[in-house]
């Protein structure tokens, strides 16, 4: 019994991996980045529910909405003003850019609201299931729901709808989709958009879960979302998925069962293996390099 | 009036010159062949009507309207289709979903269903497939789909770049009815080819290039039967 709640709460850490690595891994898809900065978006986030809901005191959902808003225009924003000038310039260039975008809004946020902890008030109620001996909280039960409607949406969106396809293609081959009558540059923008608003709906999730919010929240879950897409192969949607399902069991287990204080070393070690065994990840593709 | 006039078009990459000057005209109704060896700027040519490639001097006018500057995107929707050098088709989207992508910027569905049957007609093999992912399909089969693509736009005018490169004989000659058969249906058609016999015998009009020169343009039978091109192009 211990351990089927212990997987439960793998699953459910995993699935706010899996809506983050999302964002990692349609950017990359798109436009061929890695968006260091997505991690830090999460924090904003939590930022934004944590003043609506305490300082503001308005409806929990209802300052979601907000949040996700807000991180949506600021994802659109980051990528106009950070990354669309390099659109063209070396892949190191961007790379560099996206983790300086990173600490500036780590430290944006220390400014104004210093480095103390603030309690997150959970935006879940505090209701649990009882089966049996076994004890599943509201939270739990809404994260893993959340991450299944997300990507349930998100897949019919990508394969049934004319933007889905255009996303497709852009991230296929961009030029190809420009003579379509594609604009890359607005796929790219959406792109952000989607992955910035999931980033606030992440990173409110696993604020109610882990009620502490710091300038740094967004750091660590940002890094180990980052592993999970690339454990799922980065650029693949259900890859994100299952390696962010797969990162949170193996984070929980670890910690249950070998030592709290090792498990991020054994969910990296992890990778290093996976990498060593199939560098494109699990359901990565392998990438043709064009002459 | 000239439907497609490029004037002085320079291009370079980096500080190396790929264009040094081409001017050319399509009139309506024409099949116009560039034909040149590996790196005389065929390509280039095509990538930069289309907006793929910016120039550093030179006019661009489509239909009368400069469309030098105009984004790649935009270019479909003024009536201009370009089936680029490898196909190009999206490996991972199906036939059908392939199709409708050179289909993005029409609106009414009606008149693309239209289009559609027209496509499939012109190409049976596409309809047979078009569960299939394009990827899957012989180089034959994507350079139909990669027509046929940009024939769901509709065009006016379209750019082939190498249709036949790579392709068995039976195909090529397949390849070139059709382009006979697209040009014979009203669409003006911009050639580049490696394979000057095939183009010359199929177009109205012909411009030689090298190192990103034009040196000889005109009739393309009379090309045809020219003793430079005939040695360096037709290989008599």
């Amino acid at each position: 019994m211990q351990f089927i709640s212990y997987l439960i709460n793998g699953i459910s850490l995993g699935s706010v991996y899996a809506i983050i690595a999302l964002g990692y891994t349609m950017v990359y898809g798109i436009a061929k980045m890695l968006n260091f900065a997505h991690g830090d978006i999460i924090m904003v986030g939590s930022y934004v529910v944590y003043i609506a809901v305490s300082s503001l005191g308005l409806n929990p959902i209802l300052s979601v909405v907000i949040s996700a808003i807000v991180c949506l225009v600021l994802g659109v924003v980051i990528e106009k003003v950070a990354y669309k000038p390099l659109r063209h310039a070396s892949k190191l260039a961007v790379l560099i850019t996206a983790i300086g975008v990173s600490y500036f809004l780590q430290n944006v946020a220390l400014l104004i609201f210093g480095a103390n902890t603030k309690s997150f008030t959970s935006v879940v109620p505090a209701v649990s299931l009882k089966l049996g001996s076994l004890t599943i909280t509201a939270e739990t039960i809404v994260t893993i729901a959340a991450c299944v409607i997300i990507m349930i949406c998100l897949t019919l969106f990508i394969n049934k709808t004319k933007a889905g396809h255009a996303m497709q293609a852009v991230s296929e081959d961009q030029d190809a989709a420009q003579l379509m009558g594609i604009n890359v540059n607005a796929t790219i923008s959406l792109t952000f958009a989607i992955g910035s608003a999931l980033a606030a709906v992440a990173g409110v999730l696993l604020c109610s879960a882990y009620p502490s919010l710091t300038p740094y929240t967004g750091a660590m879950p940002g890094i180990k979302a980052f592993v999970a897409a690339v454990f799922g192969g980065i650029g693949s949607i259900p890859g994100a998925l299952i390696g962010g399902i797969l990162l949170g069991v193996i984070e929980i287990l670890s910690k249950a069962y070998i030592s709290s204080q090792l498990s991020d070393a054994i969910v990296f070690g992890v990778l290093i293996v996976v990498l060593v065994v199939k560098p494109t990840g699990i359901l990565g593709k392998v990438i043709q390099e064009k002459v | 009036m000239s439907m497609l006039k490029v004037t002085d078009l320079q291009v370079y990459y980096g500080v190396i010159q790929a264009l040094k000057g081409i001017s050319f005209e399509v009139n309506e109704g024409e099949v116009i062949a560039l034909i040149g060896a590996n790196g005389a700027g065929k390509t280039t040519i095509l990538h930069t009507v289309t907006g793929l490639i910016n120039q550093k001097a030179g006019k661009i006018e489509f239909e009368g309207k400069d469309i030098s500057h105009t984004p790649a995107y935009k270019i479909v929707a003024e009536g201009m289709a370009h089936v680029p050098e490898g196909r190009r088709v999206f490996a991972e989207l199906s036939v059908y979903d392939n199709l409708m992508m050179g289909a993005y910027t029409r609106k009414d569905k009606k008149e693309i269903a239209e289009t559609l049957a027209m496509v499939y007609k012109r190409f049976p093999r596409l309809e047979e497939r078009k569960k299939q992912m394009a990827g899957t399909l012989s180089g034959g089969e994507q350079q139909m789909l990669a027509m046929g693509r940009a024939l769901m736009s509709k065009p006016k005018i379209i750019l082939m770049d190498e249709p036949s490169m790579g392709l068995s004989p039976i195909f090529v000659n397949e390849i070139f009815d059709i382009i006979k058969a697209v040009s014979a249906s009203g669409t003006t058609v911009l050639l580049v080819e490696q394979n000057a016999k095939k183009a010359l015998s199929i177009a109205d009009r012909a411009y030689v290039l090298e190192t990103g020169k034009i040196i000889l343009e005109g009739d393309a039978k009379v090309l045809m039967n020219d003793e430079r091109v005939k040695k360096a192009y037709l290989g008599e």
